[in-house]
């Protein structure tokens, strides 16, 4: 599997709604525990080693 | 006073006056250990076993008093099984296999190790580390009993050491005043601050943790059950930022507080201070006795090289880890299994010295296994930055409902033996359809055989084990120090064939005396026995 960095998500626009409707009413606190969350259930569905670094690696800055 | 800068839990080799401190000219003795710990005096007894005289010097009177290491894993329970001790161990020990891990108040989740049919030896037990270096000393004594070459001197400090081209030179301070020794090989297995690592000038790199651990051992008789319960961010007052219960024989529980960094040590050592603390995490009005409090710190290091000429480290000299997973002690075990056999040889001109760089080659490997899965254990335990801390606690969360994040909780990765993959000693695998977990390189897994178990069979020495096959007609084994043993028919054990066949209809083993996998083969010829043989030797 390789990291997919072409658009992959139907309605771009209602998910980065709905991401950020998750976050909403959070404190600074719950918002980064919900995001740690977010990124571990997100890789273990991935799963894929190689593409997870190749994610790692895309992140960063 | 020479040497006893701490307490005796056992008296077990008291000072006396022998003739080579009278003697014209420095005693020679094959091999000197320095330090009578559990991996000097299982060094000194694997050596004596094969007829190679060992000569233990320790700076104090007995074993140590404290708990200390408490928990040892089947492959040390093996070693020890081979020298001796290792019944004493397991019938004074406690064993146990249910682990459970909180966070605050939470259960996050419970584990069972779930210990496989079929082994002679448990997963784990736990056992006070006095008891467990007692037995190894009365094994030695049993041992002298049946005349091994085997001596332990009590209060014999080594004060200097000199390396000659074919020796080494030792002074020694004993309560009569000063001796010389010499030797052919120096073990040094005196431990973490190791003095012959110092009067050597060698360096002991690694990464300091900063953080303090107290640990409480007390007696008392609770029913709670035998199971080792971890706390992240333990709700109790004064437990600190993790907590361990666990525990040991004679009543004994292992308490374990994380403190932090900044503390004032004295002050935290203070009776009353800890029975505070302990107070709190336990049940009201439970009534215990503090038998052994410490606070440690620890380091994950270890020396660039393990051999340097005639002189050889082992054990917490060589290396040092952090204690979560038990690999401190358990790993040196492996050293001495490692280091016996090949001295062994070379003493008897069987093998060349390039044996002993083997030793340095897999114990290194197995020393950064250790250190790396410890300094992992020890990032998830004591989060070093926001971020870590972070996602360590959303691991922890997810642990309770997703089974996919209880694998990434590390409260200790529990120690098992390393696989020399890829290392020089090995021959490359030629049984297809072998179980990966018997490759070459790995240590032996125990198996039921006829009725007892295959580890028992596996004494010490070289080993051809021929599963539902023999050995290749005109194979010349003379002069050869090689055993052999042979399982056919109802010999072949469901279990053995799980771990030594996989999908092979039978096979050939070349097995260290370490019990570790040389080689294997479905079918191979004399020469390719023979020729397995001299690599696992470095003959070749």
């Amino acid at each position: 599997m390789t990291l997919n960095t072409d658009p992959n998500i139907p309605d771009a626009d209602g998910f980065y709604d709905e991401l950020l409707a998750a976050h909403a009413g959070l404190s600074k606190d719950q918002t980064d525990a919900l995001n740690a969350r977010l990124i571990l259930i997100l890789a273990n569905h991935i799963g894929d080693r190689d593409t997870l670094r190749a994610a790692l690696s895309a992140a960063r800055p | 006073m020479v040497g006893a800068n701490y307490a005796l839990a056992h008296e077990l080799y008291p000072y006396a006056c022998v003739a080579d401190q009278s003697a014209d000219a420095p005693a020679h003795h094959p091999v000197v250990i320095i330090g009578g710990g559990p991996v000097g005096v299982a060094t000194g007894l694997d050596l004596a076993q094969k007829g190679t005289p060992a000569l233990i010097l320790d700076d104090h009177d007995g074993v140590g008093q404290g708990s200390r290491a408490i928990c040892f894993a089947k492959r040390t329970l093996e070693i020890a099984d081979r020298l001796g001790a290792g019944r004493d161990m397991v019938d004074k020990g406690i064993v146990w296999n249910v682990g459970k891990v909180f966070h605050g108040e939470e259960q996050v989740f419970e584990f069972n190790l779930l210990p496989e049919d079929g082994h002679k030896n448990p997963a784990f037990i736990n056992l006070q580390q006095p008891y467990f270096e007692k037995f190894l000393i009365d094994a030695l004594r049993r041992a002298e009993c049946e005349g091994k070459p085997i001596e332990i001197r009590g209060r014999n400090v080594v004060s200097g050491i000199e390396q000659l081209a074919d020796h080494v030179v030792l002074r020694i301070d004993t309560p009569d005043g000063p001796y010389t020794l010499t030797a052919d090989y120096v073990i040094a297995c005196d431990g973490a601050r190791s003095p012959t690592r110092e009067i050597m000038g060698l360096s002991f790199d690694g990464r300091v943790f900063e953080d303090n651990f107290l640990i409480a051992d007390v007696r008392m008789t609770a029913d709670f059950p035998t199971e080792r319960w971890f706390w992240f961010e333990p709700p109790f007052e004064g437990a600190g930022q993790s907590a361990l219960l666990h525990k040991q024989p004679d009543d004994v529980w292992r308490i374990d507080f994380q403190l932090g960094w900044d503390i004032d040590r004295k002050a935290e050592l203070d009776e009353g201070r800890i029975r505070q603390r302990i107070d709190e995490f336990l049940p009201d009005g439970t009534d215990y006795e503090l038998v052994w409090t410490s606070i440690y710190t620890f380091q994950c290091r270890r020396m660039e090289r393990f051999r340097h000429d005639r002189v050889i480290f082992a054990g917490d000299s060589a290396h040092q880890v952090s204690p979560f997973g038990a690999r401190g002690a358990n790993s040196g075990m492996q050293d001495a299994d490692n280091l016996a056999w090949k001295l062994d040889l070379v003493l008897k001109g069987l093998a060349p010295e390039a044996l002993l760089d083997t030793y340095d080659e897999e114990r290194v490997f197995g020393a950064d296994e250790n250190i790396l899965n410890s300094t992992r254990a020890t990032d998830f335990l004591t989060p070093k930055s926001d971020i870590s801390q972070i996602f360590r606690n959303a691991v922890l969360t997810l642990a309770r409902d997703h089974a996919f994040a209880r694998p990434m909780v590390n409260s200790g990765r529990l120690s098992v033996p390393c696989t020399y993959d890829g290392l020089s000693l090995n021959t490359p695998d030629a049984l297809p359809g072998g179980p990966p977990r018997t490759r070459p390189g790995s240590p032996c897994p125990d198996a039921p055989v006829n009725d007892g178990f295959l580890l028992d069979d596996l004494k010490g020495r070289f080993t051809l084990l021929a599963i539902g096959t023999d050995l290749p007609s005109g194979l010349d084994l003379t002069g050869v120090a090689l055993d052999t043993v042979r399982l056919s028919g109802a010999g072949v054990s469901p279990l053995l064939r799980e771990r030594y066949l996989g999908s092979a209809s039978s096979a050939l083993y070349l097995i260290r005396p370490d019990q570790h996998v040389a080689a294997r083969w479905q079918r191979p010829t004399s020469e390719q026995i023979l020729n397995a043989l001299q690599t696992a030797m470095a003959l070749t």
